[in-house]
């Protein structure tokens, strides 16, 4: 993985020191707090709905062994024990004083990390696959140019005060796993008809309030081009997006407005303007360092089939599901990508104590390479594991409480820290998800029901993903009591789409029955080898609502 | 975000978050910060509303306290009860984590 050289640790650390001398000057008064408030932001720290939360950048979701314990020492150092992987690939303290934040940073630097990226109107931490140089269809690895990006926008003076926050994803396969069709920015690695690499762009793509699907404006941006295409969007951006309206001022509203027909023309121009000005060139041998970071580890050769593998998965039920579910092919002969579910049966979606995060680094280290990665699914990803090892993962796993296997089933969800926690949140997301995963906690069942994302948000700024979950759910308040409406139909990758709302909301007792209904209901639709998405592309929404309200 | 307080409501306290550690405080009837809801002064009608937050302002002043609100509550059983969920789960913590924080020491309290 990427290591830090001269430039980023002089650039980590000043940034540690300048904050230090901020929070010193608002605890004493010197600075007031409309002064300091941008100021706290810009380093990840918000004040939530009971404590100040600080928000840690894992650039393109990537992490060391050595660089989770440090969280989970923070987590027990400065916080109650635990941290929150989120949808952003980041993670979350929940309870950290302002007082401690210094430290806490100067800690984080030690590692290679920072809050750095992860709030303001700046281009955000950049998100990318968790299977990043271990998918088998991959086309080039996408954390070469994320981390390109990375370097690109980090404190970019040009686009740290944009009309509003700016997120980047990447995906270097043609399986979409990054959500890369709502991202402000959505590149897609592919090859052209020579063989050679460049960038599909999408752009103006986004959840929240209104929800916005990415427009297609380049089907081949060459690789040496990136920097200055992206520069032209931004600077696109920077001029038309709307100021005056915060609502309005993300770029999915610009493209909606003038169409992505025009968009493209715009960026086109822009980048014609770029070119014959002196465009940044990437330059081949600064990609080439970068790209060194990302070789391959030393995988050993080894057969395919594993013996051993083979052997326990006929031993051990909990086992074979477990691999069912969570195990995953990878392109290199006797290896495989292991999901970690951060979702056990009643548990908080994407929560991990500092004892958990140690046991995972733990496992890292010794059978994959020393490093993991984040999910924006809120799991945790070990790439590159030997299939004979895939027993002994299991069983440090187990032992840890980590070993649920549910992967990409129902139990599998995703959910903002909702009104537990958050401030702008309307109702709670996570004893829902608590209540639906206990409701469907039969693995024989999850089976039966097969690839099905329940996504849920507390609010309208959609961090739990409602719109493309394949059920939806979204919190919203009427007068002080929790109400939850829900979507059919979302997803999130390659055949990304905004769900459909059913119909009126439904009370925090009557939600979870509204959830099996709706699962019965497709279980008595569905045709041999449809998935849930599979039977509502098929038969719409109308049995469904049909369901759901012709008795009430 | 959710609404704090409803126009009209006819008893409010007041509430903030303490600057050096952000945790959920109460404005008392002494000028104090307590963490309990129990010990908050208690405004009846929107003027004495109006007052309440306005003896905020020297601690924001000082900087022991940021963002100060007023919000709905009902007096109950000679307790405060908080009128809203946002504003039950702000003074007895998250309704998940039972086992830490706020939510544990005040068993029962999300039921």
């Amino acid at each position: 993985m990427y290591r830090y050289d001269e430039f980023d640790y002089q650039i980590v650390n000043e940034r540690v020191a300048q904050f230090r001398g901020q929070v010193a000057r608002r605890l004493s008064g010197e600075l007031t707090e409309d002064e300091f408030k941008p100021l706290r932001l810009m380093n990840g720290v918000y004040l939530q709905l009971h404590a100040y939360m600080l928000r840690v950048a894992i650039p393109y979701g990537t992490l060391s062994s050595k660089q989770l314990r440090m969280l989970a020492h923070i987590g027990r150092k400065y916080d109650r024990g635990y941290g929150h992987f989120t949808t952003r690939q980041n993670l979350q303290y929940n309870w950290p004083a302002l007082k401690d934040m210094p430290d806490l940073l100067h800690d984080l630097a030690t590692v290679e990390m920072h809050a750095i990226q992860t709030s303001g109107n700046c281009i955000r931490n950049v998100t990318s696959d968790q299977y990043a140089g271990a998918a088998k269809d991959e086309i080039e690895d996408p954390r070469i140019v994320s981390e390109i990006i990375r370097q690109w926008s980090t404190f970019h003076p040009e686009f740290s005060f944009l009309p509003r926050k700016f997120k980047i994803a990447v995906s270097g396969t043609p399986d979409d796993r990054a959500a890369i069709r709502v991202h402000d920015i959505g590149i897609q690695i592919v090859r052209d008809g020579k063989g050679a690499i460049g960038y599909e762009i999408y752009v103006g793509g986004g959840l929240g309030r209104t929800p916005m699907i990415g427009k297609k404006i380049a089907d081949f941006v060459p690789k040496e081009d990136l920097l200055a295409y992206l520069e032209a969007i931004m600077r696109v951006y920077n001029m038309y997006g709307r100021r005056d309206n915060i609502y309005k001022a993300r770029i999915k509203i610009l493209v909606h407005e003038i169409g992505a027909e025009e968009m493209k023309r715009q960026v086109d121009a822009e980048f014609a303007e770029i070119r014959k000005t002196g465009a940044l060139h990437l330059p081949a041998e600064e990609v080439a360092r970068i790209q060194a970071y990302f070789a391959p580890p030393a995988y050993e050769t080894l057969p395919d089939e594993s013996t051993e593998l083979n052997k326990a998965v006929l031993a051990d039920r909990d086992f074979a599901n477990w691999v069912k579910s969570n195990v995953a092919a990878h392109k290199v002969p006797g290896y495989a990508i292991v999901n970690i579910s951060l979702k056990p049966i009643g548990g908080t979606p994407g929560d991990c104590s500092s004892d958990q995060m140690d046991a995972v680094a733990d496992i890292a280290e010794k059978y994959s390479f020393d490093e993991l990665r984040v999910t924006h699914e809120q799991n945790l990803t070990l790439a590159d594991v030997r299939k004979k090892d895939l027993p002994a993962v299991h069983a440090a796993l187990k032992a840890a409480g980590l070993a649920t296997a549910n992967i990409n089933l129902i139990t599998d969800q995703i959910a903002c820290p909702g009104l537990d926690y958050c401030a702008l949140a309307n109702a709670r997301s996570i004893p829902l998800a608590q209540q639906i995963s206990e409701r469907f906690s039969d693995l024989d069942r999850q089976h039966d029901i097969g690839e099905l994302k329940i996504n849920t948000s507390g609010c309208i700024n959609a961090c739990g993903h409602h719109h493309v979950g394949h059920i939806g759910i979204l919190g919203v308040d009427k007068k002080g009591v929790e109400y939850y409406q829900v979507t059919l139909g979302g997803a999130a990758d390659e055949k990304t789409a905004i769900g459909d709302i059913v119909g009126p909301a439904f009370t925090e007792e009557q939600i979870v029955d509204a959830i099996e209904t709706i699962v019965t209901t497709y279980l008595s639709l569905r045709q041999p080898g449809e998935r849930f998405i599979d039977t509502y592309r098929r038969t719409g929404i109308d049995p469904f609502k049909e369901s759901l309200y012709a008795t009430h | 975000m959710a609404q704090h307080s409803r126009k009209g409501a006819q008893f409010q306290a007041l509430t903030a978050n303490r600057l050096a550690d952000g945790i959920v405080v109460y404005l008392t009837s002494d000028n104090r910060w307590s963490e309990s809801l129990q010990d908050a002064d208690v405004a009846e009608g929107k003027e004495a509303g109006e007052a309440l937050l306005a003896r905020a302002q020297p601690t924001v002043d000082d900087n022991i306290v940021v963002e100060p609100y007023l919000f709905e509550i009902a007096r109950e059983d000679g307790g405060i009860r908080a009128a809203s969920v946002r504003e039950t789960i702000r003074q007895a913590g998250p309704t998940v984590r039972l086992d830490l924080g706020k939510q544990a020491e005040l068993p029962g309290v999300h039921r």
